[in-house]
């Protein structure tokens, strides 16, 4: 079945419930449905058609909400891209797609134009926003683009399940992105395991303040619409405190977080044990919540679930852990999601034992088609698994298994330091440092060293107010660690770099000069 | 007074977040979230600095956008917070 279709049913089951909160405005399901046929229509007669690419540069807003379901009705794919992007890199994705439309809003709005004009492939730039006419010529106000109301379109499927529903990119460590090719039976099979394993209904209220064009956002979107939820968008995490008011409001049962959004919250002075009574469930994903933040969100949440779960862009998600598990198993990210396979490789591509740390590899309907023309990075991913009809995920992360078949994340393939001729994974040194008090974000990296090989290197932002020197990050690490993990190094910074899904990014932090390092051992 | 409070919590927020963006007007009222200058480590940084410069201890439940979102509305929070504790005013400022 095609996404869309999850829409129309909403509609037709509860046409008058609240599918989308986006303070001020507030939309039925029919609202929705309805305003993403008249766009549908409108992308239509200005010749957008089936498999044409639409890339949507737009913030956390309610026409973002529209044009994605617009975009698959009129059976093109969309695009989403990140608004804080800038114009050469959002001229690359335009470029690289061949997009044939743009849909963006006012505040962007020079940056999408500088890109469009990088762009020849662009035959229609929509601003969604804004009371004026655009100013830039060719440019179309929303409203111009909009077919005639009450005119029911698209009686007809568009397309089929095997089409491309949506191009989402991301960063390859090459420095270009990637556009990782997602069917409508591939989200239908991702959002379909997850909303099973959060057993979400369509009582939910998700709230969701992740950008919509990181996937992990994206998908809060498109399960809500799956299963009739509401969904409140917010724009930003930067004042919590508003957040948590709203959480209150509008009653959310679902808070869906990224590990530099748990360490804030739980960083708020103000937040007392049962805060937000009617919170069902808390999902962690993009990076491991360290162990120290998970026991103070379940010291603040005590009624709600937590979820430890693990993904990547290429599959959307491929473990959870269920809350159950969380007392006796902190560190580990689960099992596959329902319907799917996980499991760790050695070098060889053959299954390894417990405890053996290897390459995790991904079975699934949720696995992507492969990267947009680009063969060469998706014979990488895609690879052939232990059936001759099949290619299988390998997702480039080394992970280990225990007895139970539990998986717990390692290390990014390549992000392992290797120091005194030992094996040292970050995450390991990383999570040790966050249960130090005070310590807000860690990267920790290795720095080339005539005699170690590599040196380990803790860069660390602190949290307001805290008082911690390195010599204390150094003493810490050596009381839980093995001596050739304590670094050597340790650097001060007021916040670290990340990437554009807000995971920290080690090799942004290797890249970036910080303040001066001190040498630990002096 | 006002004016140089602006001019301190200005030239922060140029060197801190503006030079990321490569933008070079930024006025007074304008919404630091809605201009995309700062996020949520952002404003952990703008906490910092206003509790480092201007003496005061912003409370969790002060960081709002009312407090916080623009250059104006900064500097009436410092001067509000300066009204209570007058003597931190003159060690400060």
């Amino acid at each position: 079945m095609r996404f869309e279709e999850y829409l129309r049913r909403s509609a037709e089951r509860f046409p008058d419930k609240t599918a989308l909160v986006a303070a001020p405005r507030r939309l039925s399901y029919s609202q929705l449905d309805d305003m993403s046929d008249e766009l549908a229509q409108g992308l239509i007669e200005r010749g957008v058609g089936s498999g044409d690419r639409v890339v949507l540069f737009l913030d956390n807003c309610v026409e973002a909400v529209v044009s994605i379901f617009a975009v698959l009705k009129a059976g093109a794919v969309f695009c989403p891209v990140n608004p804080s992007t800038k114009a050469d890199k959002l001229a690359y994705i335009i470029n690289n797609c061949r997009a044939r439309a743009v849909i963006t809003q006012q505040k962007i709005a020079p940056v999408a134009a500088d890109a469009v004009l990088a762009a020849p492939s662009v035959e229609l730039t929509v601003i969604a926003d804004g009371e004026a006419a655009p100013s830039t010529p060719g440019f179309l106000h929303w409203r111009d683009v909009l077919a005639v109301p009450a005119f029911r379109l698209l009686q007809g499927a568009p397309g089929i399940d095997i089409d491309l529903a949506m191009l989402i990119y991301t960063s390859g460590s090459t420095g270009f992105p990637k556009g990782v090719m997602m069917t409508h039976q591939n989200v239908v099979a991702a959002a379909t395991s997850i909303t099973t394993y959060l057993e979400n209904t369509s009582d939910d209220i998700i709230l969701n303040v992740l950008p919509i064009a990181f996937d992990y956002g994206l998908y809060q979107v498109l399960m809500a619409v799956q299963v009739g939820a509401t969904l409140v968008l917010e724009k930003s995490f930067a004042f919590p405190q508003l957040i948590l008011q709203r959480a209150a409001e509008e009653k959310v049962t679902g808070m869906p977080l990224v590990p530099t959004m748990a360490a804030i919250l739980i960083a708020q002075r103000n937040l007392a044990a049962g805060a937000l009574p009617h919170l069902r469930y808390i999902t962690n994903t993009a990076a491991a919540l360290p162990p120290a933040h998970i026991e103070r969100l379940q010291a603040l949440f005590p009624h709600v679930a937590l979820y430890s779960m693990y993904g990547l862009t290429e599959c959307k998600r491929c473990t959870w852990l269920p809350p159950a598990q969380l007392k006796n198993r902190i560190t580990s990210v689960g099992i596959a999601i329902p319907g799917t396979e996980a499991y760790v490789v050695g070098d060889d591509g053959q299954r390894v034992a417990p405890g053996v740390v290897g390459e995790l590899v991904i079975r699934g309907a949720h696995v992507m088609k492969g990267y947009w023309e680009n063969p060469e990075a998706t014979a990488k991913a895609l690879r052939p698994g232990p059936h001759p009809w099949e290619k299988v995920l390998h997702t480039g992360d080394l992970f280990r298994a225990d007895e139970e078949g539990f998986l717990y994340f390692v290390g990014r393939k390549d992000d392992i330091i290797k120091s005194r001729g030992e094996k040292v994974a970050p995450k390991e040194v990383e999570n040790v440092i966050y249960a130090l008090p005070g310590v807000s974000e860690v990267a920790v990296i290795g720095v080339p060293d005539p005699i170690l090989g590599h040196a380990i290197k803790a860069v660390v932002a602190k949290e307001p107010g805290a008082e911690i020197a390195e010599v204390d990050i150094v003493r810490h690490c050596a009381r839980f660690l093995e001596d050739y993990m304590v670094p050597k190094f340790v650097e001060f910074r007021p916040s670290l770099p990340k990437t554009e899904s807000g995971k920290i990014s080690r090799r942004l932090v290797a890249e970036t000069p910080g303040g001066n390092a001190s040498d630990a051992a002096h | 007074m006002a004016n140089d409070l602006k001019q301190q919590i200005r030239d922060f927020i140029e060197t801190s977040f503006l030079f990321r963006e490569g933008r070079d007007q930024l006025s007074d009222d304008a919404s630091l979230l809605d201009a995309g200058l700062i996020d949520s480590t952002g404003i952990l940084e703008l906490v910092s600095f206003i509790e480092g410069t201007f003496g005061v201890v912003v409370e969790d439940a002060d960081i709002v956008p009312e407090n916080l979102d623009s250059v104006s509305r900064i500097a009436a929070y410092v001067e509000s917070k300066h009204v209570d504790a007058p003597a931190i005013t003159a060690m400060a400022v």
